[in-house]
């Protein structure tokens, strides 16, 4: 006798468990930005680390070097590919910054996508702000 | 045939078990064997260096003009916000008008029986009324700041600065209260809107952070004198406490010279020629 209110009933169900499904077949779906490197930044090749150790790894390296900046006075780096580096964020050429430029394009445009939100420029100052 | 013994069953679960438990050794070794270089972190070639870092203030060669560049040079380098600084309205809509007793500062202008309260003698000599007497972080020996501080955010570096780490600043002002010399500025409100021209070499702060004088530590990295020193026109030397040899030794040893607060202990490493 319920029969068919039982199949209608686990049909509905069925729709509505994959939500989701018919969400995302409805709306587009953003892919993860990429950062864009800038002409310098292409051009050394070389970051600190790999590109893959960068993604995964830069805020440790950032916390490590402010540290050693701070309380050891040491702002040298030399990397473990042989390349020194400027421990500092956003001053001189040898910087973060120094190469890769453009703050809004390459830090931003990541952490907006994951919905990160470092402090790091309510201090520091990028020279584009400035202007 | 096929049915195994209960000995040879253990025999070969022992083996299983030492090859198990010798895995984890064996990848140890391998990796530690072809370890890349090691980063190494160290200072710019360049860097000054002391044992002791300390600053001799020569009040006769001060007047009131040098007194008001070497303030101001600090504080523009330094990105010190300045309160009569007329706000952008473009930039920062709605900044709320100014409290005055909020003031930031590095540097400044102090009137000799309020740097030297102890000092203050019945008649003192007539010229002390009027000299500028410069006021800035002492940089003491046993500095209070440092004890009171809970985030260790204030320590004291080796060489003898007093330094902060604004990143750590939870903004208790634990060493406001503890400072003698009212060294230490709390940052009540963001200071950018009142930086007129924002300087790139150093971060401004935030709002909720203490800061002072840090000696110009970001200069004597890059081997280069304090602001302070460059403007003061030969008024100010900052040099090692601890070299015998060195020019703030050799002024302190030809010239009377004296400390703020003295008698409390802190031992402070900026001496004012009189």
């Amino acid at each position: 006798m319920n029969k068919n209110t039982i199949i209608a009933g686990l049909v509905i169900f069925v729709i509505a468990v994959l939500t989701p499904v018919w969400f995302n077949m409805v709306t587009t779906t953003q892919a993860a930005p990429e950062p864009v490197l800038s002409a310098k930044a292409k051009e050394a090749k070389k970051c600190v680390l790999d590109k893959y150790e960068m993604r995964a790894n830069h805020m440790s390296l950032l916390d490590e070097w402010r540290d050693s900046v701070v309380r050891d006075a040491d702002r040298l780096y030399t990397a473990e590919n042989g390349h020194t580096f400027n421990m500092s964020l956003s001053t001189g050429e040898n910087s973060c910054l120094g190469c890769h430029e453009d703050k809004e394009k390459f830090c931003d445009s990541c952490h907006t996508y994951a919905s990160v939100d470092p402090y790091c420029w309510e201090c520091h100052t990028t020279p584009k702000e400035i202007q | 045939m096929m049915e195994k013994s209960r000995r040879s069953f253990l025999k070969v679960a022992g083996i299983a078990a030492i090859g198990l438990g010798a895995a984890p050794a064996m990848t140890f070794s391998a990796s530690d064997s072809h370890g890349t270089a090691q980063a190494v972190k160290g200072k710019n070639h360049e860097t000054l260096t002391a044992h002791r870092w300390g600053m001799v203030i020569d009040t006769n060669k001060l007047n009131e003009e040098v007194a008001a560049n070497i303030v101001k040079a600090c504080h523009k380098a330094h990105n010190v916000p300045d309160f009569n600084h007329e706000v952008d309205e473009d930039k920062f809509p709605n900044t709320r008008p100014v409290n005055h007793k909020q003031e930031v500062k590095w540097i400044w202008e102090e009137e000799f029986h309020n740097a030297f309260p102890d000092k203050e003698d019945e008649f003192l000599a007539e010229k002390f009324k009027h000299l500028p007497f410069l006021a800035t972080c002492n940089h003491c020996k046993n500095a209070p700041c440092v004890k009171a501080c809970p985030t260790q955010a204030t320590f004291k570096r080796a060489d003898g600065i007093v330094l902060m780490d604004f990143h750590r600043c939870i903004g208790c002002r634990f060493c406001m209260a503890a400072c003698p010399y009212g060294s230490r500025s709390f940052n009540f409100r963001d200071p950018r809107p009142f930086i007129g021209e924002v300087v790139p070499e150093f971060p401004t702060r935030t709002k909720g952070v203490v800061e002072k004088c840090n000696l110009c530590a970001e200069r004597l990295a890059r081997g280069k004198q304090p602001h302070c020193v460059e403007a003061s026109e030969g008024a100010i030397v900052v040099g090692d406490l601890e070299d015998p040899e060195s020019e703030v030794r050799v002024l302190l040893n030809e010239n009377y010279s004296i400390r703020r607060k003295q008698a409390l202990g802190t031992e402070p490493s900026v001496y004012y020629v009189v």
